[in-house]
């Protein structure tokens, strides 16, 4: 064996994604499917489901049982909370956000989509486009997805015809005339059968795209398409000083660009300057890092900094302001409150706020904008909120980290919003 | 050596998001705690803290629940790396819990005191004020766990309601809480049994020798080989062999079982689950119990 290297293969980054739909689409089955194929389904795990199927008193064996989790789902037969599923190719390790088509839907949906890459969205044959592709589709598209795959299954109960899919394919582009999404990709499968799933079908010869697998091994993981510098602390690392005098270290994830050596930067608020004197990555000293990296930066001189400040490059500063315009999903089973005072917890800071104005609501089954009304749960709409102080932030769909952020209620310390910050 | 066929593209991610995760502990908590068990993914989580605040100390302690059923390296191995890290470690053990009349000893073949661990696990963390415990639960272990958060809350007595979870959106975790309740942290959440190895290998991380394999009596019950051990009981039928074994999960002794293995070498061991076809579970007395075993404990303050 070489001594520098473990001949690790080295591959593609990780893929999360994110699956929505009810049971009748054949989610579980088409996620089953994936494991199975890809041997992450192991036996002692496939046991276990064949004797609960035969206890319910089920023939077959039913692959949904593996991904409910909780006792509560699997008496009711329904899933109420995002499971996350993990399978691997040679390739690629995938994270898989299952959420569910009914309980919570829209809660679940966009928790599940808020770090995902690519929405596998699924379309029965037989019924086209429905209500639920259409939320999905719509909250993919809010939450920022960059890739979008739309999966036309039981292509076996229409008899694998062309004409079904390209239908469906043109009232998708239809819909998504109003949603603008850029990255769509159209897949005919069958998850029951295995067609187009790992192995392209001999059944449908028409069409001459990737399988499915080959489609996720492929996509990019991107999720940000700002290059701006962007380095929120998180903790300041204060070492024992007689080891290491003088050292201060500001330990944080970057969140955008990248940062390296001798860089001049800018740290807000309080907008004072300084060059980059160290990053630290574990134990090693680096250049630079990239997006993505959890490292620890040192300064050449002391300054104000601190839990929720940010570090950026001295010219990429962020905007700044005290009042937000954004669009939130309300998870709260109680209302909000015309002019409640909430927590805002954005990055590594937290703000009082209070909502000033909705402008309106979404309708996410027509994808039309009704009168702002005090959203309820599951509700999807837009608001201004005033801050008790300005915060430094980018729009959403210029970074995912420093464009988002959740509404927290005071009294009960539950998460009741997320909120994508547009002006 | 063969190239491994398996993707490690994704190890750095996942460290990132861990340390990430383990300074927001830092950040929003004032006592910390790592639970340590003495297997692979305490240890794991140990090395990750003592990366992401280099250079210093991670403001943790590790606290360890004793069953008194643990096997000799493990607690050998323990006290090695809370010396070695500087870290305070606690250990708080079942046995102080049963004499208290807390709980009660489990009795017959079945026997095992990995559900008495939550009662004397609970009271360690209101005698000690720990309001985050850092645990090694991974979603990939079992159904329950695969519900989880990173961030996941406990009320006052310990209890986790899944069904009223607060949402975790983008990276950002709410760690709010009332006086009394308290937290788990999973910093490994997305990790799978094989990145654990795979991160192992990479980092050349220490680990205790029971993961390798060794000759050990044992005997065979329920489709699981236990290690022999005094307190034990066997029935009958059980008679004792002495074969090559090694641990997939390292726990109590009475429901840890053993993989007939001959993986001498870290890289064995990837190349062994890479091709595995059971989930380390699979070999756990514990989970065997109900369709909701893990589920029931967790609801109760299990790790």
């Amino acid at each position: 064996m070489n001594n520098n290297s473990h001949h690790l293969s080295s591959t593609m980054p990780l893929l999360r994604f994110t699956t929505a739909g009810s049971v009748d689409d054949g989610k579980s089955t088409l996620i089953g499917r994936l494991l199975f194929d890809n041997k992450s389904i192991f036996e002692d795990q496939l046991d276990a489901i064949a004797l609960a199927s035969k206890r319910r008193g089920e023939s077959q064996i039913n692959l949904s049982l593996l991904t409910d989790g909780l006792r509560a789902e699997r008496e009711q037969g329904i899933t109420i909370d995002v499971a996350y599923r993990y399978f691997s190719t040679p390739r690629r390790k995938f994270i898989i956000a299952d959420t569910p088509g009914h309980f919570q839907y829209t809660r679940n949906m966009v928790t599940g989509a808020s770090t995902a890459h690519l929405a596998l969205i699924l379309v029965d044959a037989r019924n086209g486009i429905v209500e639920q592709t259409i939320r999905h589709t719509f909250i993919a598209s809010l939450l920022g997805i960059r890739h979008i795959l739309v999966c036309i299954n039981k292509m076996d109960l229409v008899n694998f015809e062309e004409g079904v899919y390209l239908k469906i394919l043109s009232s998708f582009q239809k819909i998504n005339g109003r949603l603008g999404l850029t990255n769509v990709q159209f897949i005919p499968i069958s998850a029951l059968q295995g067609d187009n799933i790992v192995e392209k079908s001999a059944r449908m010869p028409w069409y001459t795209g990737k399988t499915l697998l080959e489609t996720l091994e492929e996509t990019p993981a991107e999720n940000t398409t700002s290059a701006k510098g962007r380095f929120p602390v998180q903790y300041v690392i204060r070492p024992d000083q007689q080891k290491f005098p003088d050292f201060r270290g500001y330990a944080g994830r970057v969140a955008g660009g990248v940062f390296y050596r001798n860089q001049k930067v800018i740290a807000l608020p309080s907008g004072m300057k300084a060059s980059i004197q160290s990053v630290i990555k574990g134990t090693e000293e680096l250049e630079t890092v990239p997006n993505g990296s959890s490292v620890t930066i040192s300064l050449d001189k002391d300054i104000d900094i601190g839990r929720g400040s940010l570090i950026v490059p001295e010219k990429e500063i962020p905007r700044s302001a005290s009042s937000l315009q954004a669009m939130i999903c309300w998870f709260s089973q109680i209302p909000m409150h015309p002019n409640g005072k909430y927590l805002l917890m954005h990055v590594t800071g937290t703000y009082k706020c209070r909502i000033e104005e909705i402008f309106f609501i979404s309708d996410m089954n027509t994808l039309n904008e009704m009168p702002g009304r005090p959203l309820e749960m599951n509700d999807i709409g837009k608001v201004r909120l005033k801050l008790a102080k300005p915060v430094f932030f980018d729009l959403y769909k210029e970074n995912r980290t420093t464009g988002s952020f959740i509404l927290v209620d005071e009294t009960t310390n539950a998460t009741i919003a997320a909120g994508m910050i547009e002006g | 050596m063969e190239l491994l066929a398996v993707p490690t593209g994704h190890l750095n991610e996942l460290e990132d998001e861990a340390i990430y995760v383990l300074r927001e502990v830092a950040a929003q908590f004032e006592r910390a705690a790592i639970l340590f068990s003495g297997g692979k993914d305490s240890i794991v989580l140990v090395h990750l803290a003592m990366k992401a605040f280099y250079p210093a100390l991670p403001p943790f302690s590790m606290l360890h629940i004793d069953t008194g059923h643990n096997f000799q390296e493990t607690l050998e191995f323990r006290d090695a790396l809370a010396q070695k890290t500087g870290l305070p470690l606690f250990v708080r053990f079942v046995e102080d819990s049963i004499r208290q009349g807390k709980v009660k000893d489990e009795t017959g073949y079945n026997a095992s005191r990995n559900v008495l661990q939550t009662v004397t696990l609970l009271d360690a963390i209101e005698e000690l004020k720990i309001d985050a415990a850092i645990g090694g639960g991974r979603r990939d272990e079992e159904k329950a766990r695969a519900k989880e958060r990173f961030f996941s809350h406990r009320d006052e007595f310990g209890q986790w309601d899944p069904r009223n979870q607060r949402p975790e959106l983008w990276n950002i975790f709410n760690g709010r809480k009332n006086p009394g309740e308290h937290f788990r942290v999973f910093p490994i959440s997305n990790w799978t049994e094989l990145d654990v190895w795979l991160y192992i290998l990479k980092e050349k991380i220490p680990v205790p020798s029971l993961y390798f394999t060794h000759r050990r009596e044992v005997f065979f019950r329920d489709g699981i080989w236990l290690a022999n051990a005094p307190f034990m009981i066997r029935k009958s039928s059980e008679t004792i062999e002495i074969r090559d074994v090694r641990c997939r999960t390292i726990g109590d002794i009475t429901c840890t079982g053993l993989t007939l293995s001959r993986a001498s070498t870290v890289e064995e061991i990837v190349r062994e689950i890479a091709a595995s076809r059971i989930t380390e579970r699979g070999g756990r007395y514990d989970d065997k119990r109900s369709e909701a075993a893990m589920e029931d404990r967790k609801r109760e303050g299990y790790f």
